[in-house]
């Protein structure tokens, strides 16, 4: 299993910054990495996985702690 | 995934109706759409290197207001102004990117930004007082590219 090479923080934002963010960031990254995300933005939870379903990249875990949505995205 | 193509037309140059167009085309971007933004009359003003976008509340009775006030009132000088500036505030306050924020970002992820000649000719705009980046068309242009896409709105 490969592990997370990396922590975006998109706490405070809303739709759509954690998403181009996730994209943007995604683009430093290399092919089978993965990206561990922060988010508030309740959206987020249907927005993450909407993005991995169109872009082929792959929603590792989805999960709320304390308030906050964590994500882990790895990179197709 | 990267032959699916979004095309929007933006044709207000008010501040709440210039999310739409950047919201949709800088998140279709990133999904890997091939993004592009038909900017026609009032929305051009969303391409000034400068923006200077206001929301108003005349016309408009669905915008929430912090207190009730009668539509005479809503159109004393100044209101607007003012009303914009609360919701600027609003908006940083619930972390909404800013309309130049939005911008820079759809364009850094190849959104093309297509200003209308004609509107540009109506208006006797100057083309330097727009962003760097924009290709100036018509019609015609337009529906060639929206005749394929998988999407078409009109904001």
């Amino acid at each position: 299993m490969s592990d997370v090479v990396k922590e975006l923080d998109t706490s405070g934002m809303s739709c759509p910054m954690p998403i181009l963010r996730l994209k943007q960031t995604l683009g430093t990254i290399e092919s089978g990495q993965r990206l561990r995300v922060i988010a508030t933005d309740p959206g987020s939870q249907s927005d993450f996985a909407a993005f991995a379903a169109q872009t082929g990249h792959r929603l590792v875990e989805s999960q709320v702690e304390g308030g906050k949505f964590i994500y882990v995205v790895e990179k197709r | 995934m990267a032959d699916k193509k979004i095309a929007i037309i933006a044709t207000k140059g008010a501040l709440d109706w210039a999310y739409p167009p950047f919201i949709l085309a800088s998140t279709a971007a990133a999904l890997g759409y091939d993004a592009r933004i038909f900017f026609t009359f009032y929305g051009l003003q969303l391409l000034r290197k400068e923006l200077d976008l206001q929301v108003t509340s005349l016309g408009n009775p669905g915008m929430p207001m912090p207190i009730p006030m009668p539509v005479i009132l809503q159109a004393m000088p100044g209101m607007q102004s003012m009303m914009t500036m609360m919701m600027k505030k609003k908006m940083r306050s619930k972390g909404v990117a800013s309309i130049e924020q939005l911008r820079e970002i759809s364009m850094e992820c190849g959104v093309k930004m297509i200003g209308c000649q004609m509107t540009v000719d109506l208006f006797d705009f100057a083309k330097e007082d727009f962003i760097e980046g924009v290709e100036y068309a018509g019609a015609a242009s337009f529906l060639e590219f929206a005749g394929s896409a998988d999407i078409t709105l009109y904001v």
